[in-house]
Formats: structure tokens, C-alpha cells, sequence
């Protein structure tokens, strides 16, 4: 089986998406499709899957061309999308979930799920998707997740299998698993199509890999020969450095101390436990730690969006276990929130009003009640330009502004305050190469003019390359404590299963 | 660009500020204006099918039209009824902007205006320049007081303020009854619940009476007017404005900028209140003169209707209260002389609402009028 896609054109208004774009996908191999965000990966393989109509151009399967009314076309023609936010029914056990739409039916339409669970067990053992059928979903982790969604789509008899952004959710541990089904997959004949924007992924798992920018494809590679710095500078544009430079790390005075800090959840559960550490200025901590461990319930204790239960923060001496958001911002801890569309950008703001969304307050900005827009304006402007937030106006909506450069203003805008400790939550997330070389390198900047920093994330690689000390995070407890320059990715991504170093143990996950 | 711009000349294209958008305009104006004509149409429609002859139907939109702008005592009336509803209305758009939905101005605007009748018979002997000011200010502050016990009630315990404005109403419509029948306040003689009557010293100044005696526009409409700047600056030109906005649009982005929002919930409730507070005061001092069971008429519901139609802007409000003002004035007149029902009249208030609340359709209706609509 071999599927072409040739010369597919697809504009959205004025925006052309998908520009003449030529791609092959054959069976018993991986084509790996790399671009940044907005470069059309997700637009492609939804006119590959049914979900919208291409402009121009044809899908050919084994040399005729198809034409996909809907969804449900494709599928029937054997293509199917694992997503990258998993489509499935948490109350549901997995054979429920793999069944749901094409259920087996007995006498009278009665749901025959003794042969849902069969059908499920066959396909788990023909290829090696380990599950049970009779688990719920919703306690189940991640990785298993993955593994229904699957399943789900060989059920539909599906001989292309599209990964959209495949490993963004799982452990380093859950990656390699991955990886295994995938090449089994393709040892089983199967065509497989694997978006990812990771380049070091891309080049472990690919047999061919296709590089779009801008809705077209701009290169082709073969894994064996090229480089991620070649990626890199395919999918970018331009040459891209990976490494941060960093002065030498001069530890200075002691900045924020965390002493048996314990936080509760709204079910009266810790879900952050006993944790202590130390930030001295200049220094960059990093947590690792698989999404919803804690870490989020953490930076909120941390910047005083969520009550602390038990435990103390103090910032350059003082306590600010019951200090106020605001009072935070004014000590001089700057806060880059994990999600900036839920509270880090208001998307119906302008950009100059999103430039001072945390400190219009301030006496640069304002006096008594009344707002100085003049100076407002002013001062965005610089912070636009200062961070190389692309946009013809500061009088422009947020809205407006790509994901890279709504996280540029953001970070923008902690930075050129007057402060001290930085805590970033998940500051690349969703945000497309060159923005992540340059938040990186203004984060590091800052650092270097002796500003602490704690970078929460969950991109191991990103905690890596920029952390002097990573603590990891497992359910609510700091499990392992690295120095960066020793730790491997090994032992990291165990700490992150919950299986510490030494005496430490955890859970499985 | 070949070469690198300066620091200065990307600052200055960077605080260009774009022409409003076509889209802009609109959303702001096209769409209410063809709101209004289908609903007009519609109007005329339901007549037609409610057995009205067209003769009939063309002399009840011609009363429409004379009896809101027709003459100087159309104006008069027209904004006379506008003032109210206008002020009203501005209470609520502020709440909308603040992500509140405020369903309390009826309650509040009777609270208010049983204050300001209360400050306006009982206060003796105190010159004009004094008692109307106090008898505004007590209408405000009871108006702002009510209303915030909605706001307390969802800062507290995060009741729901649709809800709790809602109770409130109702308990208001059955205090001013009890109080209707006070002692202190009924009127002596009276055994049905109305209030004494104003001092003349609190009454709210004939604005037209130089021209006709009989006109009855006051000067609650220059209060009105003040109100749509006060709230334009408020919302647009002050940090507590911009609290409020933000706490509308993303009250997740107002935690993380270390704004409190109970506090938030409970200003934007007091100064809703407040407006409809003197909304209340502007229909006793201005218009009646005393207070009466329901003496609110509806204003505040209607205030609802119109901070919609205004889209929660202030300008847009006053606009829309205007147009509220002009179909109650001129609804009273296709009354009069074509015999039509009022109820023809908040059927077509309800049109319109529906008409701007689906922008779409207009768009629809009238393709010719608006630019191609560009998907993102």
C-alpha cells in the first residue's frame, strides 16, 4: 500500500496553509513530518484524514486517486489519527473505548462486548499493545492511554497510522515503549506518519523525514546522514544554536528558601509534599517531573495563587508564606505562567495592555486612579521591540499574535520588570524554535545579571540544557536531586517514573 | 528592508494606531441600524398577520416616528424616557464588562429611588443646591448598597449574582410595598401604599419649560449624559477600569496579575447599583414626585435589553437608550392615534435584541451593506 499526496494546496481565507505539497507515505516504513507550529503539519494530515478539503491537488492511494467526502471516508480507506489530546471516554473501560461507533451488535442490537474485549485481546497480542481490556481509561496512565488510541485505530482496520505530536505527553521511559510499537508497527507493514517538532526523536525513529515550513515542503532527509543542526536550520529558516552560553555560575546571595512546604488540592490531598529548596541569585534550578505531579500546584504556592498548608516560603529573609500575588510581584518575583493562554495573555487586550497586565499599577504607569497610556504605549513599545515581538502595532489584539510571540510579550514583560527571582512555568511550551532560542537566551541573560531562576517543565531537554541543579518531581515529592552536568537522561527519566537513586522509592508508574 | 531601521522609527510605526477596522465599524453601527429596520419590518409583519390593515400599519409607524422626534414634545419625551434606562443601563454594561450578570437593576433602581423620596419629603428646609444633590447621593449609595450584597454574596460564598440579583428584586418589590405603608412614609389620608410627596427644593429642574410649559424633560438627562462619561473614563482611562476589564475577559489572567477579585465583584456590584440607584431617583424626583408600588416600570429590565444593544460600551449605551426612549415615546403614540397595542412595541424591542444578538443574520439579510467577511 503507498499513498501520495500530490500538489495539495489549502487556503484559509488569505492564509495559504498547504502550498503544492508532494509527499509519499509507503507501507513498511516511518515517514517522519517535522515543522514548527503553524509550518501546516496539522492542516496536511487533516486534508490526509478527511477533516478538511483540499484546494487543489490529489490523494492517490496505490496510484488512483481518492476523494474524501468526510472522516469517515478515510477510515474506510484505511487511514487513521492518533491526536495528539486523546479522544476517549475516562468512565469508559478500553474495550468500550475501542468499540465506540462500530460496536458489535448480537440479536436485537445488543452490545456484544464479550466480543469487543476478544476483538480488543486479539489486536493487543497480534501487535504487542500490552492493555488490559477491562481497565477503565481514567485510571490509567498516559502511556497506556496511547496505547487505546492505538488500538482504537487498528481496530478500524487502518493501514496508515498518523501520530500527531505522538510523545509530547509521556515519560522518557513511555518515549522508548513508544518507539517500540511503532517500529513493530511498521515491521507489520504498516505506513506510518510521525509529526513531531523534537528533532532528537525525529532522527532516532524516522526511515525518511519530510521538513515543511510555511505550508511547503522545504527538504528531505534521510536520518542516517543529517544532523538536528541541519533540521534545525531547514524547518527555521536560518541556522539555529542550540547551546546557551552561559558565564560561569557565580552563586550569590540566598534569594528563596522553601522549608516543608506542603500544599493540598481540593480534595484535602497533598499534592505537594515536603518539599525544601534553595535559590541563590544567579543560579538556574530546573524541575523535572512527568505533567501533574505537583509542579503546578507548587508554582502557585510559590507566586501565592494557591494557600500553603503547612510549611514556609521566605524571599530574601522575609516570609511570604502569606504574602499576597501582588505583594510577590512588588518584592520582585517575576511569574511566567505555565499556560499563557488561560492566564498569561488576554487574547481580547491589546498588546499594550497585556504589557502592563501586572503592573499597571505601578507609578511609571499611573497615578492615583488614572491610567498614563502615553507612557503605557511607550513602554510597550520598547518591551515589542526588546523582545522581538512581531507585530506591526502595540495598539494590535494579543489575539493576533502566534503562539511564539504571545510567549515572547509574556516573557517580555516579567523580564523588564525590576526583579529578582524568575519562576517559569513550562516557558516554551507550544512555541516554535527560533521563539524557544530566544527565550532560553534571555532567561539565561537574566540569570547572568545574578536574577534566580526556577524553570518548571516538563521537556527534559529543555531542564537540561539550562538548569545548574535539576530537582525532580514525583507525585507532590522532590524524588531525586541531579546536578546537571552529571545526570544522565537515564537516571533523570527513572526519577520522573518515581524510581529514585539509591534508597529513595516511589510508585511505579 | 535592506537596511536596519532605527530604534526610533520602529518605536514610532509601533505606536501607530491602526484605523478602526471596517469589521469594527460595523459591528458598532450597521448591525444595531439594520437591527432596528428588520425588527421593524417583522413588526409591521405581525400586525399585518394580527389582522391590522396597511393603511392602519403605515399611520402606527408614522405616529412612531412623530411621536418620538415629530416635535419638541416628542423630543422631550423621548428623552425623558431615554434618561432612565440609560443610567440603568450603564450599571449593567459595567457589569457585563466585568463578567457579571446583573439581573438586580429593577431592585436596586426601586431601593434608590425610595431613598431619594425618603431624602426628597423628609429633608425640610435645606435650599435646592443642597437637597438634590443629598437626595441624588442617598439614591446612589442605597442603589450601590443593595446591589452589593449580590456582590458580597458571590465574593463570599460564590453564589451566583443571576441568581441572588434575582432574590433580591423580590425582595425589594415587597420592601417598598412595606414601606409604602409606613407611617412615616405614606402619604397621610392615603390607605393605598404611596409615598408624600417631594419637597420642591428636591425636585429635579424642568429643563424646556421656556418653551412650553407642559414639557416635561428634566434634568435627570444631564445626569444620564454625565453618568456615560464618568463610566467611559472609569472603564477606559482608570487602573480600577482596567481591573474590571480584565476580570471580565479572564478572571484566571486577574489572579495571576494579583488582582482581588472579590473586592473586584463587590465594586463593580456598588457602582451597577449606584447607576441604577439614580435611574430610580431620576424617575421620582424628575418624573413622578413621589414613589407608588412598581413606580420602576420595568426600567431596569429594559436596562438590560439596552446595555446589550450598546454592547456594553457607554457611547453605545447612550445611543441605545435614546432608541429605547424613542420607541417607548413613540410607541405611546401609535397608541393614541392608530389604536395599535403597546405590546407591539416590546415585540419589536425583543426583535431588535434578537437582530443584534445574531450579528450573522443581519449580515445575511443585508449582504449589500457589509464587507466580505474574512475567516481567520
Amino acid at each position: 500500500m503507498e499513498v501520495e499526496l500530490r500538489g495539495i494546496t489549502k487556503r484559509f481565507g488569505e492564509v495559504v496553509a498547504n502550498s503544492d505539497v508532494n509527499l509519499k507515505i509507503r507501507a513498511g516504513e516511518i515517514l517522519g513530518l517535522l515543522g514548527e507550529n503553524g509550518a501546516g503539519k496539522s492542516t496536511l494530515m487533516n486534508v490526509l484524514s478527511g477533516l478538511y478539503r483540499a484546494d487543489d491537488g490529489q490523494i492517490l492511494i496505490d496510484g488512483s486517486p481518492v476523494h474524501f467526502r468526510d472522516a469517515k471516508d478515510a477510515i474506510n480507506a484505511g487511514i487513521g489519527m492518533v491526536h495528539q489530546h486523546f479522544m476517549l471516554v475516562p468512565v469508559f473501560t478500553v474495550a468500550e473505548n475501542v468499540v465506540l461507533g462500530v460496536e458489535p451488535t448480537g440479536v436485537l442490537d445488543h452490545l456484544d462486548l464479550k466480543r469487543a474485549r476478544e476483538q480488543v485481546q486479539a489486536i493487543s497480542a497480534q501487535h504487542g499493545l500490552e492493555v488490559d481490556p477491562n481497565g477503565l481509561i481514567e485510571e490509567m496512565p498516559v502511556g497506556l492511554q496511547q496505547r487505546v488510541e492505538i488500538i482504537k485505530v487498528l481496530f478500524r482496520s487502518a493501514d496508515i497510522l498518523i501520530f500527531d505530536e505522538p510523545t509530547a505527553v509521556l515519560t522518557p521511559q513511555e518515549v522508548t515503549e513508544f518507539f517500540t510499537i511503532i517500529r513493530s508497527l511498521r515491521d507489520a507493514g504498516k505506513a506510518l506518519v510521525f509529526i513531531t517538532h523534537k528533532l532528537g526523536e525525529m532522527l532516532e525513529v524516522a526511515d525518511r523525514i519530510s521538513v515543511l515550513r510555511g505550508g511547503k515542503i522545504v527538504g528531505e532527509g534521510d536520518p542516517k546522514t543529517t544532523s538536528d543542526a541541519e533540521l534545525a536550520e531547514l524547518m527555521v529558516g536560518r541556522p539555529v544554536s542550540f547551546e546557551v552560553e552561559r558565564a560561569p555560575t557565580t552563586a550569590g546571595e540566598l534569594l528563596l528558601e522553601v522549608n516543608k512546604l506542603r500544599v493540598l488540592n481540593d480534595r484535602d490531598e497533598a499534592v505537594v509534599d515536603d518539599i525544601d529548596f534553595q535559590i541563590r541569585a544567579g543560579e538556574v534550578i530546573g524541575i523535572a517531573g512527568v505533567q501533574g505531579n505537583g509542579q503546578t500546584e507548587l508554582v502557585d504556592a510559590l507566586t501565592g495563587l494557591k494557600p500553603v498548608a503547612s510549611g514556609s516560603i521566605s524571599f530574601l529573609g522575609q516570609d511570604i508564606t502569606m504574602a499576597s500575588t501582588r505583594q510577590r510581584h512588588r518584592f520582585g518575583i517575576a511569574h511566567i505562567p505555565e499556560d499563557r493562554q488561560r492566564s498569561g495573555i488576554v487574547a481580547e487586550f491589546t498588546i499594550a495592555e497585556n504589557c502592563v497586565l501586572d503592573s499597571y499599577y505601578d507609578d511609571r504607569y499611573s497615578s492615583g486612579l488614572t491610567l498614563h497610556w502615553p507612557d503605557v504605549h511607550k513602554a510597550s513599545a520598547e518591551i515589542v521591540q526588546e523582545f522581538d515581538v512581531r507585530t506591526p502595532s502595540v495598539f494590535a489584539l494579543a489575539d493576533h499574535l502566534s503562539g511564539g510571540n504571545q510567549q515572547k510579550l509574556v516573557v517580555g514583560r516579567e523580564l523588564s520588570r525590576d526583579i529578582k527571582l524568575i519562576i517559569a512555568a513550562q516557558p516554551t511550551r507550544g512555541v516554535d524554535v527560533g521563539s524557544i532560542e530566544y527565550i532560553h537566551k534571555r532567561i539565561i541573560e537574566a540569570a547572568d545579571a545574578s536574577v534566580g531562576v526556577l524553570i518548571v517543565s516538563t521537556e527534559l531537554d529543555e531542564i537540561k540544557e539550562l538548569c545548574d541543579r535539576i530537582l525532580v518531581m514525583f507525585r507532590g515529592r522532590i524524588v531525586a536531586e541531579f546536578d546537571s552536568g552529571k545526570a544522565g537522561v537515564k537516571e533523570i527519566g527513572l526519577a520522573m517514573a518515581g524510581i529514585a537513586p539509591g534508597s529513595l522509592t516511589g510508585g511505579t508508574a | 528592508m535592506s537596511e536596519a531601521p532605527t530604534h526610533a522609527t520602529i518605536q514610532e510605526q509601533l505606536l501607530r494606531r491602526a484605523v478602526t477596522s471596517r469589521h469594527d465599524f460595523e459591528e458598532i453601527f450597521l448591525v444595531p441600524i439594520f437591527a432596528v429596520l428588520i425588527a421593524l419590518a417583522l413588526g409591521g409583519a405581525t400586525m399585518l398577520a394580527t389582522g391590522v390593515d396597511l393603511a392602519t400599519i403605515g399611520k402606527s409607524f408614522a405616529a412612531l416616528l412623530n411621536g418620538s422626534l415629530g416635535s419638541a414634545s416628542a423630543l422631550s419625551e423621548t428623552l425623558t424616557a431615554a434618561a432612565p434606562v440609560t443610567l440603568a443601563a450603564l450599571g449593567i454594561a459595567l457589569g457585563f464588562r466585568a463578567g457579571l450578570f446583573n439581573i438586580g437593576a429593577e431592585g436596586q433602581l426601586l431601593i434608590g429611588g425610595m431613598a431619594a423620596v425618603i431624602v426628597g419629603f423628609a429633608a425640610r428646609g435645606l435650599p435646592a443646591a443642597i437637597h438634590l444633590p443629598l437626595a441624588l447621593l442617598a439614591a446612589a449609595l442605597a442603589g450601590a448598597l443593595w446591589a452589593s450584597i449580590a456582590g458580597w454574596l458571590k465574593a463570599a460564598t460564590g453564589a451566583h449574582e443571576v441568581i441572588t440579583t434575582i432574590m433580591l428584586n423580590l425582595i425589594a418589590f415587597r420592601l417598598v410595598d412595606f414601606l409604602l405603608r409606613s407611617p412615616q412614609i405614606q402619604r397621610p389620608g392615603r390607605s393605598d401604599p404611596i409615598s408624600q410627596s417631594i419637597l420642591s427644593s428636591a425636585e429635579l429642574p424642568k429643563l424646556l419649560t421656556w418653551i412650553e410649559p407642559n414639557l416635561r424633560l428634566h434634568a435627570g438627562i444631564l445626569v444620564a449624559v454625565a453618568m456615560v462619561f464618568l463610566v467611559y473614563w472609569l472603564l477606559f482611562r482608570s487602573t480600577l477600569g482596567f481591573e474590571f476589564r480584565l476580570a471580565g475577559l479572564n478572571p484566571d489572567a486577574a489572579r495571576y496579575a494579583g488582582m482581588r477579585s472579590g473586592l473586584i465583584v463587590v465594586l463593580v456590584m456598588a457602582l451597577a447599583g449606584a447607576l441604577a440607584g439614580l435611574a430610580g431617583a431620576n424617575q421620582v424626583l424628575g418624573v413622578l414626585g413621589r414613589a407608588s408600588p412598581n413606580f420602576s416600570g420595568g426600567i431596569g429590565f429594559d436596562a438590560i435589553a439596552v446595555a446589550l444593544l450598546g454592547r456594553s460600551h457607554p457611547i453605545g449605551v447612550l445611543v441605545a437608550g435614546l432608541l429605547f426612549g424613542a420607541l417607548e415615546a413613540g410607541g405611546r403614540q401609535m397608541q393614541v392615534s392608530a389604536g395599535v397595542s403597546i405590546d407591539l412595541i416590546a415585540i419589536i424591542q425583543a426583535l431588535i435584541i434578537v437582530f443584534i444578538a445574531a450579528p450573522t443574520l443581519v449580515r445575511t439579510v443585508f449582504p449589500f451593506a457589509f464587507g466580505k467577511e474574512v475567516r481567520r
